[in-house]
């Protein structure tokens, strides 16, 4: 390993006295302003290893430069609640669940890596969102994922698609994390950008909530986990220093991450360890940006000094430079901030678990972030400039010029099917598209019972944890979007995917308590782009507000798209939620013969933006159905009442696919039969299909009805008795209409994903 | 019949979880006198007899399917003695 | 005094926590093994739980095999104490020739989480008197290796032992002759690919018929403790 010892280096010294040598700062993506505020800074042309941290803490992915004016809306709109124990800033927000109990949640996006290889890109995505889960003192206790991908019967999607669940799955299997469900959607929007949102949740005792702050001068920072290699340093390739001989792989620098789930999960038991045992101070998880992200942030949160000896960095490959082991991308990482006195002893525990773990530097009160190399200073900054104080762009924005034609294309008056064989067969139809149908193929690749505490998972509406076996406390969550309402109009479109989550959440006999977002646009160069990111903004930090439940984190994804083609905005949203027993949760179903059918909820004419028209149209085009949260609050009182009083035995939200799909569901789910009386008056194929919103299937069992009745009238909701549960009913009977019998039903709904895979 | 091997490793920059693992647990064995492990496939391809270009159609299945050029590297080999 | 039921903890462990949580509803006493000390802590009986241990690096067990603690359960097997193995542990079993064959990948090469039928073929083990010959139970079944292979005279004597204890009703993973769990000669050492330890409670499992291993080895313990080994041995064994 004497090779470095070989190789030049860009040392502070250097840079003092080489005021003028020209540096690759445009390559590394900064601006020429940008540059020129570095050297302002330091009072000198920043080093190699400086510069490569410029470039990766100003960069898009880690200074939110595009988005911060707008995410700022969530802050100041944000509902005050004694429940936020940490919110927007720390590594995921922290909601306290009751009085000893916290939760942790956070969504994330890996939608580049995903395509470049998909099990890969996907693994390590899930992998990053548990470590940011780990930083916060929580047990990661289950995850979740989004998935978005091109058509299902495009090649690609042949090599994505499987890839993508391969890595979810492999990765969350192997770390011992239930996948509590998400949700899978088709459009040739994503085609070239498949978009892969990961979500974990954790759980910890309030009192052992960790921050990231390397405080404490002559505290010992202490790195845990895997080796440094050359992980994802593609971006800082251009400093590669010409002294330095390649014998390597032609492709010795290569941008894919191999995330190591084992490794992960040797992390998590040793880092819950030291924090049961009080031996942190500060803990960080190493991300997108590695050390260069994972000092500056623990420096710059702390007592603003650090110093660290890079060459004590363990590393896994040859011939590192210090902006390559600055930058390395290595999955399976962590910092911590450890008192002397317990250094000795943390490093034991991580032996134990055949984790390595190594002492790199110390905290200081210099005010400087400093780090040497065999001796030499090839770092030297405040901390702050990089983590805190990156640049702030307020970038043009653009109604796009599209709107107004594409508003008056309404899809409600498109063609639709009139005689009852006709609607029989878009029954079938839309349970058989790909956006509709059953999503086994993908859902049994994951675990979803280790740990015992799984009440609900796939394909209920929200999944739902018990956290505490003896109370029956736990959390549902639930992630929603639909980036074809938010192409017609993306503060709708945003409000609906917010409105659509908490629903699910709700239906459970859950209560909604707190957001997080992944947000996923195109370039932010774009003005139309930038003007569709700014709506969907407000849309959420509005509707949050009006709900009163916080947005406590989340994360925004840019630059999906393919050359001048964006993707649909596609705000992802996360909603938790708590409810007091879990053993009292509302699931999928239809319950017993005898129990009544209902809908809760008013069905209008709304089918623009429907999955309908898609599926069965390919249109796109007119207004999204219209959004009333005051309707959704009430909802979610209703629902946590009849859940407490277990006056239901199933319900089911309506979304894509409206009533029709949710009956399909239901019965598919339950084996059961359904017997179906539409409302007099009706017309069948707008009831069936109509995506309205704020709309639930319920079964109520005998000797319920009037109860449930009044429970919504008092609360203003409007309710529609359908129909009763007939185990002697071969699937759905829609009297004076038409049967489906349930083999037919599953015929059409269940396989087709893995018959378009070749399977 | 005419046999190509083709090995397939990850790229040496790249990861190696099992490599690592299996690494981590020589010293079970009493072996603690090894720097690394690394962990790939052997691929064997028989061709029917009348192929005569079996070689370059193995370079053609090791790059578009064996391997994934991504993270891994592939070699194709003739073992002594066979006529491909 | 309830019975003591070690559960080993590999690094890559999963379902151990699950393990503990049905010994502990089935009405016996969970202890922790840790998977580096030669320590068996006074147990009556050993579960070796699902995951991944050591990675599942080379081939799922393989290196759990040389494990500390797996020698002195090698040799507490031999002298008749219960030894159970799901899934991973299923794995370590077969690794650690306590019980014949292997188990590969699954046929259709994926993982695959469904619930699985299976029949109980043999009453006769440490861990299923307490069900009645022939049933049908319900218990999740959660692999990407779970396919029981071995050669067929192998299959042939157990088949003809009795040793095939659970067998699939709705073959998951390509097993030859359906076969989800086998036990050795002497019907103390199980291993199966389902998880009893999921199938505990009905709100989180597809049943509860994963009690009935817990009912049966406490049956077995309180039948038969002179297995048990004196605290010193353990000791010396360090």
């Amino acid at each position: 390993m004497n090779a470095q010892l070989n190789v030049v280096v860009d040392t502070v010294g250097v840079a003092d006295a080489t005021p003028d040598e020209k540096q690759p700062y445009a390559e590394l993506g900064l601006a020429e302003d940008e540059y020129a505020r570095i050297r302002e800074i330091l009072g000198r042309r920043p080093t190699q290893s400086e510069l490569a941290m410029y470039s990766i803490m100003w960069s898009e992915h880690c200074s939110y430069k595009s988005s911060k004016v707008h995410l700022r809306q969530f802050g100041q709109k944000n509902p005050k609640t004694p429940r936020l124990l940490a919110g927007i800033g720390e590594n995921a927000g922290v909601v306290a669940i009751d009085d000893h109990l916290a939760v942790t949640f956070k969504v994330e996006s890996h939608n580049h890596p995903s395509f470049v290889e998909p099990k890969q890109g996907a693994a390590t995505g899930v992998g990053g969102i548990i470590r940011d889960i780990i930083a916060m003192g929580a047990r990661p206790v289950a995850v979740m994922d989004s998935l978005r991908f091109g058509e299902l019967d495009h090649p690609d999607t042949g090599r994505v698609l499987p890839g993508v669940v391969e890595g979810v799955g492999h990765y969350g299997n192997c770390v011992g994390l239930p996948n509590i469900g998400g949700e899978t959607f088709f459009d040739p929007c994503y085609q070239g950008n498949p978009l892969v949102n990961a979500l974990s949740v954790g759980v910890l005792p309030r009192e052992r909530l960790q921050s990231m702050q390397a405080s404490g001068v002559g505290n010992v920072v202490i790195l845990l986990g895997a080796k440094t290699g050359r992980d994802g340093i593609g971006g800082v390739s251009v400093l590669a220093s010409a002294t330095f001989s390649e014998d390597d792989d032609s492709d010795s620098r290569p941008s894919v991450q191999v995330g190591d789930p084992f490794t992960e999960k040797l992390l998590i038991e040793s880092c819950l360890e030291l924090f049961d045992a009080g031996l942190v101070v500060g803990i960080q998880d190493l991300g997108g940006a590695g050390l260069t992200c994972a000092l500056s942030e623990t420096a710059a949160a702390g007592d603003g000094g650090m110093h660290v000896d890079l060459e004590l960095v363990p590393l896994r490959a040859h011939g590192m430079e210090p902006h390559d082991i600055l930058a390395s991308e290595s999955q399976e990482r962590m910092l911590a901030i450890v008192a002397p006195a317990n250094v000795e002893q943390v490093l034991a525990r991580a032996r134990r678990w055949g984790l390595l773990a190594t002492a790199i530097g110390e905290v200081t009160d210099s005010g400087r972030l400093v780090v040497d190399y065999h001796g030499q200073t090839v770092v030297d900054v405040p901390p702050a400039s990089l983590a805190d104080e990156g640049p702030v762009y307020h970038r043009p924005i653009a109604e796009p010029n599209d709107l107004g034609l594409i508003a008056v294309d309404r899809a409600e008056t498109l063609p639709r099917p009139a005689a009852d064989e006709e609607i029989r067969q878009t029954v079938l139809d839309m349970a058989a598209s790909p956006n509709l149908c059953d999503k086994g193929w993908i859902t049994e690749q994951y675990d979803s019972s280790v740990f015992g505490n799984t009440v609900l998972g796939a394909p209920h509406d929200a999944g739902v944890v018990r956290l505490d076996e003896r109370t029956g406390v736990g959390i549902a969550l639930a992630l929603d979007g639909n980036g074809r309402y938010a192409r017609l109009d993306p503060y709708t479109g945003a409000q609906l995917a917010l409105a659509e989550a908490y629903r699910n959440v709700a239906v459970t006999g859950a209560t909604p308590i707190a957001v997080s977002d992944c947000l996923n646009f195109g370039s932010p160069e774009d003005p139309h782009v930038m003007w569709q990111f700014e709506r969907a903004v407000t849309g959420i930090a509005d509707a949050c507000q009006k709900l009163g439940i916080p947005v406590t984190g989340g994360n925004v994804s840019f630059y999906n798209q393919t050359g001048r083609e964006a993707i649909h905005p596609t705000p992802v949203i996360g909603v938790l939620g708590v409810i007091d027993d879990v053993a009292r949760r509302i699931p999928l179903g239809l319950g017993r013969t005898g129990d009544t059918i209902a809908l809760i909820g008013t069905t209008g004419e709304e089918l623009s933006g429907s999955e309908w028209a898609w599926a069965m149209h390919r249109h796109l085009g007119g207004v999204p159905p219209k959004v009333d949260l005051d309707h959704e609050m009430k909802l979610a009182e209703l629902f946590a009442r009849l859940a407490s009083t277990e006056q239901l035995a199933a319900a089911h939200d309506l979304s894509e696919g409206g009533l029709a799909q949710a009956l399909v569901e239901a019965i598919c789910h339950s084996g059961m039969g359904a017997n179906i009386l539409l409302p007099e008056g009706a017309d069948p194929f707008t009831y069936l299909f109509s995506e309205s919103t704020g709309r639930v299937l319920v079964v109520i069992p005998r000797g319920q009805e009037l109860a449930v009745r009044s429970a919504c009238e008092q609360r203003g909701l409007p309710i529609t008795p359908l129909g009763v549960v007939d185990a002697n009913t071969d699937g759905l009977h829609l009297r004076d209409h038409f049967d489906i019998g349930r083999a037919e039903l599953e015929a059409a709904w269940k396989g087709r994903i893995g018959a378009a895979l070749g399977e | 019949m005419a046999r190509v091997v083709v090995d397939v490793m990850l790229k040496s920059e790249i990861l190696d979880p099992q490599g690592e693992a299996v690494l981590g647990a020589l010293p079970r064995l009493g072996v603690t006198d090894v720097n690394s492990v690394r962990i790939g496939k052997r691929v064997e391809i028989e061709f029917d007899d009348s192929v005569t270009n079996a070689e370059e159609q193995s370079q053609i299945i090791a790059d578009q399917l064996l391997a994934n050029p991504v993270i891994e590297n592939f070699t194709v080999s003739v073992p002594d003695g066979n006529a491909a | 005094m309830s019975a003591r039921i070690g559960i080993v903890t590999f690094p890559g462990s999963l379902d151990d926590r699950d393990a503990a949580r049905a010994v502990r509803l089935g009405g016996a006493e969970p202890v922790p093994l840790w998977h580096d000390d030669a320590v068996l802590r006074s147990v009556d009986a050993v579960f070796l739980p699902g995951g991944f241990s050591y990675g599942d690096a080379l081939r799922c067990g393989a290196i759990a095999r040389f494990s500390e603690v797996m020698g002195l359960v090698r040799d507490a097997a031999g002298r008749g104490m219960p030894v159970l193995g799901v899934c991973n542990g299923f794995q370590v079993l077969c690794e650690s020739h306590l019980l014949p064959g292997a188990l590969v990948r699954n046929a259709h090469l994926r993982y695959r989480n469904r619930p699985a039928r299976l029949r109980v073929e043999s009453a006769d083990t440490a861990w299923t008197s307490a069900y009645a010959p022939g049933a049908e139970v319900v218990f999740p079944a959660k692999h990407g290796e779970g396919r029981y292979v071995a050669d067929e005279a192998v299959l042939d004597r157990l088949e003809a032992n009795g040793q095939v204890v659970f067998r699939y009703l709705d073959n998951p993973n390509g097993a030859m002759r359906d076969i989800a769990g086998i036990a050795n000669e002497a019907g103390n050492v199980v291993g199966l690919m389902p998880h009893p330890e999921h199938a505990v409670e009905a709100l989180t499992g597809p049943s509860t018929d994963g009690l009935g291993v817990v009912a049966s080895v406490l049956a077995a313990v309180h039948a038969n403790r002179t297995y048990d080994e004196p605290h010193q041995t353990e000791g010396a064994a360090r």
